[in-house]
């Protein structure tokens, strides 16, 4: 095997491949390449070899998908990948400014990473926070009424964290 | 109680204001194209899976009220249809201006000008001046094969080049990537392409987005004439129109579709037009003087050949002639009757691929046996028996395939390793060479299920053995036919025109002894060796080495090298005649290009035969097709099919060949997609592919 | 974290939500969790689907489809194996509220599938979650496993003899996959293109057998309408729009929130009752009832119902149940950009007139957002949205023109005065894109 991953994401390969019928393999692709993410930040080419063959698919089935799904990614982006949402009800309360807020207070453009390679941020679609807007999610953390203020604190708490 | 109405034979409807009827299920796009009345699209191509994505194909329906495109809607009783109304006219304006917004409007360098569908339908149907005065996003043209070449900025997304590729030639080398307005045609091996380089891609492609590395920006469509003749390579002999511009070969595809191979061409027919103008071609005759072979007149070297080859017979000395694989029908009955009434010699033979003559004796007294290629795309079921079709008979292949996913036809893969069919197949088997007949068994019950088979065996399938397979196949109470797997262009012709010492044209038995061709090669008294487009010496010697060597060829090949005269033939490119497919079809040849300094193997016969003062007939390509058609049984094919272009069957022979024939001599040469014997050196294409001999190459 | 209730809804589908540690299953049994199914199992399969139909329940996935015809279109005796998908992609900007039933609920939404798997006669079900839900999963995968436990999901379920596995399936990131079509593609790990249709979902769904897919709300409404009868759920809305569903309301109300509210309430209510009504001295411009792809209305049009057939009647839709509400200061510019940059970024490229329309609006719309152009873009724009709605391939096309061309044709004038203002110079450039 030309790639490892650790025993979680291994057991979570498994749990997902079993999820299918019988000769349905390719079902797991996508969920295969997002945990996979998780843990090495970045979907290489060995690494979609890897799942085209546990997946019994061809190289080209498996980056068919990668470009097409906004969450997979070929480039790498920060530890904390700070993804703030722009979308109406978002923008309406303040979204677009938060947006801004980010990209000065953090010196970084749209989906630019720290140059210690700990945040990176992206405007985000809507993410079903809308009622409670503005919104950021901190890789798969919520984070609901952010004002400018509130950002650099949760900002302030991910460097701390490191 | 309601009661059951018999499904509608008709339908009836409205066109455009006209009443109409057609066949219960036609969509309505095929019904407006039978009708005449154009309804424009891109995405929708007969006979492969429906996409409705290009949206050209809009069209006003009475039960709707949006607008439905023609290419996914059935006819229903009573529909209402109108495809010219101005609703649809104005939305079809609205689709092109909309994939206009994203096109670099560089029409007067794109290769595929002239030929283009979205040239044509901003033409006729106007995208009026274009409201769009934004930046265009670009990305540049990249190479995904030494063939292949994709321009992102002219693609419009009609996903016509994925289908043709996954579902027509079951490679599946190219997908989408990408999302959105950004979406693209991407290669199998992420910025390459892994797969049979055939170019159908390219051809299928509306617009100029796939274009070819041979052709592109050499020349425009309207500089070239258009030649319709057979693809010079492999037995399945599919029709080609190669564009010629100061006779050199621009580019080969059937974009007409009106030979037996409709749309479909592999590498070799598409690209590997290139050995004809490789600058290794001969063009001059060559004598063996003081021990060189050197350039000499055409007289010269004829007097040479003839005053040997009278001396020779004068002396009762002997000869043996080694015919071609890929010289015309017409050729090969000169050289048989040059050689039988010429020369007096029965020493006649060419190295056979497949043994047709045991199975047309197996046959003897039965009706149509022998398929047709359009028995391949009709048939119920078929059995392929040690060939890997995919890699030696694409267009057989590609019938099988096509059958398949049009009539869901069940296909039985016996081969020793893994092949195309697999995925596809009711059954597959592995099983070695010569252990078939055994392993069939295993399959008769399924088989005798069949409404009807076609069995097709690649050269492991000879003599005893393939009497034990007719055998097999009569007994299982259904109608089985048959195709024996040849190799060349010509190698059928080769047979049925009596190129083997045991029979004359037609299955006749010559009734005389001759020697083979090992037995030719391996005669220490032979006095003259005489090859015409074949390389016998390629990978061994004669027993006599003293003896005086003729050939006939494009290249100084191996046995050409060796010879004392050489004359530089003409390709199949460069002459008129007739070839015999490996489905038993005459199909023509048609001159489309000349090389200077040659000639046809026809024209070489015939001067030396006057050269020699023999009595051999005219020999014009005409004239020996008639000769042909009323000489050998089968021959005798309808002209116009012929003289349009169309593939004509030959009857199959019906009566006992009776004779002993050396089955154990045929073997296949066991060609690839990516050789064609001893012509696979002399075409660049073949070498410059990342899947060119000796190369790993799996498709998918 | 999340809004308060609010006095004025009615708490079915939310009616576990306060309770500690709602999302278990001990929690969930205690309050009458999987007495749905139970009943379910004893009232037989033609009897749910009666049930559902009387309940008047519409999908509130957004298409607002009866629920209990598309459950009798189910080829429930085939013998192909049939499917159950629930879809909780929720991606439409403005909804909110899969995520709040997952998170407080789950075993209400697995109750649901389970009861249409056991109607069905469905051995297979899928939760398809957008990515960005992650935790959502974890909770899922956790509610199952209990659900396993107690035997109300895997082999011989209660003693009936009837199996049922349910997974939950990640997506990750494709507004396109709610489109249940490319749900389905997504699910068998294709590109969320969606399909031809027909053939339908119903019968050539998910691996080409028939398939079951309904939104989360929808399913997690069938446990209660199975469990507390039709007659309960129903008088809660309109005639053809029974019972209650949970609106998010966001944007420029004083309390914005998801709320489970009757179908029979009106706009107006929901704004200014339930929603806390505008901020002082604001005024209304503008309501998007039912997510950024419902056509906007203009203050004088929102006297309607939130029921699918009132708002259908208003030229707009219900949708996902995300009603949008825009005061005096948003500027509608750079609201209509904002829209048309999502779908832009969403299409997922399939047909002509979405792929290309979308981004030759949002090029157009950046542009005179920017003040650049003239009234002639803002009518090429309308224009466009016309040549796209009704030819697109699917209903994203139609989702990206049809609000689009609302906003063009009934805000013209605020088009008028945002170029004329930059023009003149007269608004700050920093203020330009600000919404
Ligand atoms: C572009 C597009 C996006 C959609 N997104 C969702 C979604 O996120 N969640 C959802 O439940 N339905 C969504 N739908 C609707 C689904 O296609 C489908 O109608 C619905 O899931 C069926 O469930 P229901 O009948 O319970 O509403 C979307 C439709 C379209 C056209
Ligand atoms: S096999 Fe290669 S050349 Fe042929 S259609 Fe596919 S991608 Fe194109
Ligand atoms: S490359 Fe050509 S055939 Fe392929 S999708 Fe683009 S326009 Fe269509
Ligand atoms: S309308 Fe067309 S391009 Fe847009 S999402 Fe649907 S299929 Fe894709
Ligand atoms: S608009 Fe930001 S979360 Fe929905």
């Amino acid at each position: 095997m030309s790639i490892a991953l650790s025993a979680a994401t291994e057991a979570r390969w498994q749990k997902i491949l079993d999820a299918y019928p019988e000769g349905r393999k390719r079902s797991a692709v996508i969920p295969m390449l997002i945990f996979a993410q998780d843990e090495t930040g970045i979907i290489t080419r060995e690494l979609m070899e890897e799942i085209a063959r546990r997946a019994e698919v061809d190289y080209l089935q498996v980056e068919e998908v990668v470009g097409f799904y906004s969450m997979l990614r070929k480039q790498p982006l920060g530890k904390y990948h700070v993804q703030v949402c722009t979308n109406i009800s978002c923008m309406l309360a303040g979204g677009m400014e938060l947006w801004h807020h980010a990209c000065e207070s953090l010196h970084l453009k749209n989906k630019q990473t720290s140059a210690d390679g700990l945040i990176s941020i992206e405007e985000v679609e809507c993410m079903g926070a809308c009622s409670w807007a503005p919104a950021v999610e901190v890789n798969y953390d919520f984070h609901h009424h952010v004002t400018p203020e509130r950002f650099d604190e949760i900002i302030l708490e991910l460097k701390g964290k490191g | 109680m309601a009661t059951t109405t018999a499904p509608p034979t008709v339908i009836n409807a409205k066109l455009n204001g006209q009443d109409i009827q057609t066949k219960p299920g036609t969509l309505l796009i095929n019904l407006t194209k039978e009708l005449g009345i154009e309804v424009p699209a891109f995405c929708y191509y007969e006979g492969f899976s429906l996409q409705a994505a290009c949206r050209m194909c809009l069209v006003q329906v009475n039960s709707s009220p949006k607008l439905l495109p023609g290419c996914t809607t059935i006819v229903t009783e009573g529909m209402v249809i109108e495809t010219e109304s101005p609703l649809v006219v104005e939305a079809r304006k609205s689709m092109l201006e909309f994939l206009l917004t994203n096109h670099p409007l560089d029409c007067p360098v794109c290769d595929k000008g002239g030929e283009c569908e979205l040239q044509d339908m901003v033409f006729k149907y106007g995208a009026g001046e274009s409201r769009f005065v934004d930046i265009k996003h670009h990305e540049p043209e990249r190479p995904f094969s030494p063939v292949v070449y994709y321009d992102p900025a002219r693609c419009i997304l009609c996903y016509r080049c994925v289908r043709v590729c996954d579902e027509g030639y079951g490679v599946n080398a190219l997908g989408v990537v990408n999302r959105g307005v950004l979406s693209e045609i991407a290669p199998n091996r992420g910025d390459q392409l892994n797969c049979d380089e055939c170019g159908a891609c390219i051809d299928i492609c509306p617009v100029g987005a796939l274009t070819s590395n041979t052709y592109r920006y050499k020349t425009r469509p309207w500089e070239m004439k258009h030649v319709g003749t057979t693809c010079a390579h492999c037995s399945n002999g599919c029709k080609t129109t190669l564009g010629v511009r100061n006779d050199e070969i621009m580019r080969a595809n059937n974009r007409d579709s009106s030979g037996l191979n409709e749309e479909f061409l592999c590498i070799k027919g598409r690209f590997g037009f290139d050995f004809n103008h490789h600058p290794d071609r001969l063009q001059s005759p060559m004598l063996r003087i003081d021990g060189d072979l050197q350039p000499v007149s055409w007289s010269k070297a004829l007097a040479a050949v003839a005053a040997k080859f009278n001396e020779v017979k004068a002396a009762g000395g002997k000869f043996g002639i080694v015919a071609s694989n890929r010289t015309s029908n017409e050729e090969n009955y000169y050289l048989q009757k040059f050689a039988r009434t010429g020369l007096g010699t029965n020493n006649i033979d060419h190295a056979r691929t497949g043994d047709v003559v045991t199975l047309v004796d197996a046959l003897s007294g039965k009706q149509g046996k022998l398929a047709t290629m359009a028995d391949l795309y009709q048939t119920k079921a078929a059995l392929v028996i040690g060939s890997d079709l995919a890699q030696q008979h694409p267009l057989l292949a590609y019938e099988l395939r096509r059958n398949w996913r049009h009539h869901q036809a069940r296909i039985y893969a016996m081969t020793p390793g893994p092949v195309r069919e697999d995925k596809y197949a009711a059954a597959t088997a592995r099983v070695a060479f010569g252990e078939e007949i055994a392993a069939l068994e295993g399959w008769r019950e399924q088989l005798a299920k069949e409404p009807e088979l076609l069995i097709l065996f690649g050269d492991s399938i000879k003599g005893a053995s393939l009497r034990q397979l007719v055998d097999f196949g009569e007994s299982l109470g259904i109608p089985v036919k048959y195709v024996a797997l040849v190799d060349y262009a010509n190698s059928r012709g080769a047979i049925d025109m009596g190129l083997v010492p045991e029979l004359h044209p037609g299955f006749v038995p010559s009734g005389q002894p001759g020697l083979t061709l090992p037995e030719m090669l391996d005669d220490s008294q032979l006095d003259v060796l005489w090859v015409v487009g074949a390389n016998p010496l390629a990978n061994r010697s004669q027993a006599n080495p003293k003896a005086f060597v003729v050939v006939q060829d494009l290249f100084l090949t191996a046995t050409a090298a060796r010879a004392d005269v050489v004359f530089p033939a003409a390709s199949a490119y460069e002459k008129k005649g007739t070839v015999t497919n490996v489905t038993g079809e005459v199909q023509r040849l048609t001159a489309a290009v000349k090389t200077m300094g040659t000639k046809t193997d026809l024209e070489i016969f015939g001067l030396l035969g006057k050269e020699m003062g023999l009595e051999l007939g005219i020999w014009s390509p005409d004239a020996v097709f008639n000769e042909i058609r009323q000489n050998v049984r089968g021959y005798n094919v309808t002209m116009p099919i012929l003289a349009t272009g169309g593939a004509a069957p030959t009857t199959p022979v019906n009566g006992k060949v009776n004779v002993e024939t050396r089955s154990d001599l045929v073997h296949s040469a066991g060609d690839t997609l990516f050789t064609s014997g001893s012509m696979t050196k002399y075409s660049q294409v073949l070498n410059t592919v990342a899947e060119r001999p000796g190369q790993l190459y799996k498709p998918v | 974290m999340f809004n308060p209730p609010s006095p004025h809804e009615v708490k079915i589908l939310t009616r576990r939500f306060g309770v500690q540690n709602s999302h278990t299953i001990d929690a969930s049994l205690a309050h009458q969790g999987y007495d749905g199914l139970k009943k379910a199992i004893a009232m037989g399969a033609d009897a749910v689907i009666n049930e559902i139909k009387a309940s008047a329940l519409r999908g509130r996935g957004g298409a607002g489809f009866p629920t209990g015809m598309k459950w009798s279109f189910i080829p429930r005796t085939s013998p192909k194996p049939k499917y159950i998908v629930c879809n909780a992609d929720e991606s439409e900007p403005g909804t909110c509220k899969d995520r709040l039933l997952i998170q407080n609920d789950p075993h209400s939404l697995i109750e649901g599938i389970a009861i249409a798997g056991f109607t069905m006669n469905s051995n297979r079900g899928y939760i398809y979650v957008r990515g960005e839900y992650r935790y959502l999963i974890y909770i899922l995968e956790t509610a199952i496993a209990e659900a396993y436990k107690h035997n109300l999901l895997g082999q011989n379920i209660l003693g009936t003899g009837w199996n049922f596995d349910l997974f939950v399936h990640s997506g990750a990131g494709a507004y396109e996959c709610g489109e249940e079509s490319a749900l389905l593609n997504s699910l068998e790990g294709k590109r969320g293109t969606p399909r031809l249709k027909p053939p339908f979902p119903a019968t050539h769904g998910l691996y080409q057998s028939p398939t079951l897919l309904n939104n989360v709300e929808s399913f997690c409404a069938v446990t209660h309408i199975i469990r507390d009868g039709a007659a309960d759920f129903a008088k809660h809305g309109p005639e053809k729009s029974g019972g209650t569903r949970l609106m998010c309301i966001s944007g420029h109300v004083q309390r914005p929130g998801v709320y489970e509210m009757p179908l029979s309430t009106t706009l107006p209510f929901l704004i200014n009752e339930v929603g806390g009504g505008l901020r002082p001295g604001r005024t209304l411009k503008a309501v998007q009832p039912g997510g950024s792809s419902s056509p906007i209305l203009l203050p004088e049009e929102c006297n309607v119902g939130l029921d699918f057939d009132s708002l259908a009647k208003a030229g707009t839709m219900a949708g996902s149940g995300g009603i949008v509400v825009l005061d005096d200061t948003a500027d509608i510019v750079a609201y209509a950009l904002r829209i048309i940059r999502f779908y832009q970024h969403e299409s997922c490229g399939w047909c002509i007139p979405c792929r290309e329309g979308t981004t030759w609006l949002k090029k157009i719309l950046e542009r005179l957002n920017q003040g650049e152009g003239t009234m002639k873009d803002v009518d090429l724009v309308g224009e466009l949205a016309k040549n796209m709605f009704g030819r697109t391939f699917c209903a994203l096309g139609d989702a990206a023109a049809w609000p689009t061309g609302s906003i063009v044709k009934k805000f013209r004038g605020e088009f008028e005065t945002k170029l004329a203002a930059v023009q003149a110079r007269q608004v700050p450039a920093e203020l330009v894109n600000i919404g």
